[in-house]
């Protein structure tokens, strides 16, 4: 079968026809659509439904594939905040970095990060049952990692050794964060604890990083057996006595 | 919300105000349409050793007077004239932007170590606070605020309005407002300026009632009751008047937390407890990216927590600040490199000597 493919070039267009036109292809069949000279246009894929694949150049703004459920987005560059924001089936592949508050409340899918991202990637990540989202970031994270966590699995590879994240799982009561190499305890955050990646852990999170590796080019065995710390919930409720007092 | 952004070159090579404003209208999304302005150091060339005095005006006749008898009062006026605007159809303009070239008479400020500016002070201050249908927004030499609010300020309009692409600025500052609280008046929108320093701020200060009495009581008078008035004050006020080096007045402003202090070396914990000490009262919090200028430099910031964005590109001699990536490309499609700052590393680009 033929894969259909349409081209859509965004050079001075608002987000809001351009992303009535990339609707409109995939209602149309499209199996791939190719958006050209994206420039801070936000909301691209938003809400779309199907397994369509759409490849996005340039620099797209943000709240990208936010509510998205099954199609892949590609993007050839950098992104701007909220990439995946409650995103709920489907992948993101950014090639370059992204902004502050990547993979906002996501409840579902895969958010895969060749570079760096902001503050707060992760936060308030989300499952229920059989909805899962992962997240992983090749380059390093900043502060407040995997805020309010409430579920999902955040990976960071610290591929440059560039890793300045502190605060790291603040207000974590679901979910875990696997950062490559060791996490000094001064950079967790109250309601955070580390503990080692076990034997069960390593396989469960092999298939990710082979997928992650096969998506950038990299080779994926000497992330899979490389060292990690995990980093899960010291409680279900971090704040209990912050807020109330029984 | 609020989108902002800023322009270098190190070299003082000119920019017209064309780039700026295709930057700023890619990010209108962070806009509500109600207000914008642009701020340009390096436009009055030909009156360079003036105070350049941008005023709006209720009207031409009895506001004006009471202007030309203040600036008569504490020196002289070189020449003046209404700035050249050109309607635009969903923009009101509902008063008269109006310059003057004027040159502050230093004898009235003894004992001032910059008495030129505490003279520009103090008239700034006297003409706002009176509220006679006057308002001094912008008072620095050689360089020039352009802004307006209310329905319609996007800032293609506000661009258009002053026809921005007709000046030529070695640094260029602008901003997007994104009404949140107060109701918008001309003189509101960022930038705000004070002779040497303008600012743009993409924001909330949740301590301006602390800053703002700190400022307040070493005689600046808060009259426009925005951020980007307190910061340019505190600003000031630590750089000018105390003489603190920028990077320090930063670290004044938006200090490192205790926990980060108490994991320093013995002499920087001594430093850094000892500034937030002396400037308690003028620490910001809340979410905020500041991005101000002076004739010299041109320096961004963000708060502690890093509840706002900021990115900063580079590109041959210029350094750009900017709240999104895609509009350092829109002006700069080959930049050279794109950085994220983290919060409490300040950006600080210099104007070669």
């Amino acid at each position: 079968m033929m894969v259909k493919l349409v081209t859509i070039d965004a050079k001075g267009m608002h987000y809001t026809p351009l992303n009535q036109q990339v609707r409109r292809a995939v209602e149309d069949g499209a199996d791939e659509v190719v958006v050209q000279n994206v420039l801070g246009q936000r909301f691209i894929g938003d809400g779309l439904k199907g397994d369509a694949t759409i490849h996005v150049y340039g620099v797209p703004g943000g709240d990208l594939a936010m509510f998205m459920s099954g199609p892949t987005v590609i993007v050839h560059g950098n992104a701007e905040h909220a990439p995946g924001n409650t995103m709920d089936a489907g992948k993101v592949v950014i090639h370059g970095s992204a902004g502050d508050a990547v993979a906002h409340s996501m409840r579902g899918g895969k958010v895969f990060i060749r570079g760096n991202i902001g503050y707060r990637g992760g936060i308030h990540m989300k499952q229920y049952e059989a909805q899962r989202p992962i997240l992983v970031v090749g380059g390093s994270a900043q502060t407040f990692l995997g805020e309010y966590m409430a579920g999902g699995l955040l990976i960071v590879l610290d591929l440059d050794g560039a890793m300045k994240a502190r605060g790291i799982g603040s207000g974590i009561h679901g979910g875990e964060i696997i950062i490559r190499g060791d996490v000094d305890d001064a950079c967790l955050a109250a309601g955070a604890k580390k503990v080692p990646l076990t034997d069960e852990d390593r396989r469960r999170i092999a298939p990710v990083i082979r997928e992650f590796a096969g998506d950038f080019g990299l080779d994926p065995e000497p992330l899979v057996n490389a060292d990690y710390t995990r980093i899960v919930p010291a409680s279900a409720r971090p704040f209990a006595g912050k807020y109330t007092w029984e | 919300m609020c989108g902002i952004f800023g322009v270098m070159d190190k070299r003082r090579q000119m920019m017209d105000g064309s780039g700026i404003r295709q930057a700023l209208s890619i990010m209108n999304e962070r806009g509500s349409g109600e207000g914008a302005g642009y701020a340009a150091y390096g436009i009055y060339p030909d009156y360079r050793d003036c105070y350049a005095l941008h005023v709006f005006l209720d009207n031409a006749c009895e506001s004006k007077k009471v202007v030309d008898a203040t600036l008569e009062q504490w020196g002289a006026i070189e020449h003046d004239e209404a700035i050249p605007t050109y309607d635009q159809p969903n923009l009101r303009a509902p008063c008269t932007p109006w310059r003057y070239f004027f040159r502050p008479d230093p004898s009235l400020a003894p004992g001032s170590a910059t008495p030129e500016k505490d003279v520009i002070t103090n008239l700034v201050m006297q003409i706002n606070r009176a509220s006679n249908g006057a308002e001094v927004f912008s008072s620095g030499k050689n360089v020039g605020v352009f802004k307006a609010g209310g329905g319609g300020a996007w800032p293609e309009a506000v661009a258009d309005y002053y026809r921005i692409e007709d000046y030529e600025g070695y640094i260029w500052l602008a901003h997007n407002r994104y009404a949140a609280s107060n109701p918008e008046l001309w003189e509101r929108p960022d930038p705000f300026n004070l002779h040497d320093w303008s600012v743009v701020e993409n924001g909330k200060i949740t301590t301006y009632g602390t800053n703002r009495r700190y400022v307040e009581s070493f005689g600046y008078t808060c009259s426009n009751f925005t951020d980007s008035e307190v910061i340019t004050y505190l600003i000031d006020l630590l750089v000018r008047r105390h003489g603190l080096d920028i990077n320090l007045a930063i670290r004044a402003l938006a200090p490192p937390y205790w926990e980060d202090i108490d994991q320093m070396p013995k002499t920087e914990q001594d430093l850094n407890r000892a500034l937030r000490f002396a400037y308690g009262s003028a620490t910001m919090n809340g979410p905020f990216t500041i991005v101000a200028a002076n004739p010299d430099m041109m320096v961004g910031f963000t708060d502690r927590g890093k509840l706002r964005p900021m990115v900063v590109g580079e590109c041959g001699d210029c350094l750009y600040i900017s709240s999104e990536e895609a509009a350092i490309r829109a002006m700069e499609p080959n930049v050279e490199s794109i950085m994220m700052p983290a919060a409490g590393e300040p950006v600080i680009g210099r104007v070669a000597p």
